[in-house]
């Protein structure tokens, strides 16, 4: 699905990626961790085209991400933050990013029925709590069907009836063959819906491969141990 | 372009119901009203209002643009997310906030006007100079703007720098033109002022105006230079040049920041 070749990034003298690689393979939800400042967001950034590499290259479905912008109409992108413009409604907020990708329904708007938020919709963004707003972020980041989706700290802020509710949604679409690549602090979150994890470290993957084979090294039960147990040998190493 | 006017167009909406705008646009609208009343007929009001326009709009334009665009960060990644180029989201993003500026100042200016009957009082050449002058105040001031927040992370300092560049051009650059002056007294100036004020945009705006206005008294040194050199209507169109010169450059310089900043 995505492979990043020797990828590096450096901003001023911090060399955030260096010579990074790794596959993340179609219809698995992968799990991007790290201490903080490892990189995880700059990568996500880096496929997305925000961000823009100093060296490397990256493909998506076998083909190199370069000038063309159509790419990303195959990418939903759920940033940490969301932020929206203050005066706008979320109803008008979705008419303009579907005018803008020129979508056609039908739409996938299983999340606002989900969430059962209708009634938020129409007030400016302005008025609403940070957790509808997370919510507006998840109903966009799968508006448009997009087979692969980038989800950063996808649970902040959410309360845990609509975090269960994202969840679900999210373990729904990756069995309908989706390609999830997945940001969190939160390990037991990770535990429960990562099929592989990469581990960052110091700007490289320290270790990928499927959660099972991390335990395994790791000879932890949980991944919060055997990624804990990762980092200790980081420092050791 | 259709995707530039699409963003500039939900952009537009949101601007115009900020609270700020509607503010500015109904102080603007008392200005003008309280000159009509006080002041008298059309082409006098209109005078008045130069001083008005001439510090207020490239205040608050370059002041609201950044203030604006820093907070829409998180929503210009959003919009850098979907399938659509750098270029059109910049080009979507200054529209969509010089459009609205300059709306509300013809607005807030034309109403009044057409209230008191100015209309038929002014010269109608004076007054659309007027107009176009305004509108291409707030182009320039939002380009600069836009040029500032894309070259710059820092929220604070981004804003300093255009309050520091406002004050630069308002009171500042005056006195540094007087100071040469009273230093090379005893040397020929006039090219070096003429190309002074060149650079100065708000400086532009009013020799500009003025000329229009045909008030020698009120065009001091440089627009008396200027009208020398270049005569009444060739000295418009220099001015007109320039002021189109002082919208493009900043705005290319901030779409090639733009292009290769890292979100």
């Amino acid at each position: 699905m995505i492979t990043v070749r020797e990828v590096s990034k450096s901003f001023g003298k911090l060399r955030v990626l260096d010579r990074l690689s790794l596959a993340i393979k179609p219809a698995r939800i992968t799990g991007l961790v790290g201490p903080n400042a490892a990189g995880k967001t700059t990568l996500a950034k880096i496929i997305l085209g925000l961000t823009r590499p100093d060296s490397g290259s990256i493909e998506i479905n076998g083909a190199p991400m370069g000038a063309d912008d159509s790419y990303r109409s195959r990418i939903g992108y759920m940033p940490q933050l969301a932020r929206f413009p203050d005066n706008l409604s979320a109803r008008e907020l979705l008419g303009m990013l579907t005018d803008l990708r020129g979508a056609t329904p039908p739409l996938d708007e299983e999340l606002i029925d989900r969430f059962a938020f209708e009634g938020a919709l129409d007030k400016p963004i302005r008025v609403l709590s940070g957790g509808t707003r997370q919510k507006v972020n998840a109903v966009i980041t799968f508006l448009f069907r997009p087979e692969l989706l980038i989800l950063d700290e996808p649970t902040a802020g959410l309360d845990p009836v609509a975090s269960g509710i994202l969840k679900d949604k999210v373990l729904a679409e990756k069995r309908a063959g989706k390609t999830f690549l997945l940001t969190s602090h939160i390990m037991s979150e990770l535990d429960e819906l990562a099929d592989d994890v990469a581990f960052i470290n110091e700007g490289k993957v320290a270790f990928i491969g499927a959660v099972g084979e991390l335990k395994k090294i790791t000879r932890q039960n949980s991944l919060e141990r055997a990624i804990a147990e990762m980092m200790k040998r980081g420092v050791a190493a | 372009m259709r995707t530039t006017a699409k963003v500039a167009g939900y952009e537009l909406r949101d601007v115009l119901r900020s609270r700020w705008l509607i503010g500015y646009t109904l102080f603007f609208l008392v200005v003008t009203d309280a000159l009509f009343r006080f002041g008298g007929g059309g082409e006098k009001a209109l005078l008045s209002l130069v001083n008005v326009v001439l510090f207020l709009i490239p205040l608050v334009a370059i002041v609201f643009s950044t203030v604006y665009l820093y907070a829409a960060r998180e929503f210009t990644e959003l919009l850098l997310t979907q399938p659509i180029r750098r270029r059109q989201v910049f080009a979507g993003l200054y529209l969509g906030l010089a459009l609205p500026l300059s709306l509300s100042f013809v607005a807030a200016v034309l109403i009044p006007f057409i209230v008191h009957g100015g209309i038929a009082t002014a010269r109608p050449g004076t007054f659309v100079a007027f107009l176009l002058t305004g509108v291409a105040l707030n182009f320039i001031f939002t380009a600069l703007a836009i040029l500032i927040v894309a070259r710059t992370e820092d929220r604070l300092k981004g804003l300093g720098i255009a309050v520091a560049l406002w004050l630069f051009l308002a009171v500042l650059y005056d006195g540094l033109v007087l100071l040469l002056i009273s230093i090379m007294a005893d040397h020929p100036l006039e090219r070096p002022l003429l190309a002074m004020m060149l650079a100065n945009p708000m400086d532009l705006a009013r020799v500009g105006l003025l000329l229009q206005f045909d008030v020698a008294a009120l065009l001091g040194y440089t627009g008396a230079l200027l009208q020398k050199f270049f005569g009444r209507s060739m000295g418009v169109a220099v001015t007109a040049a320039a002021m189109a010169g002082w919208i493009i450059l900043p705005f290319l310089a901030g779409m090639r920041a733009f292009q290769k900043k890292d979100f």
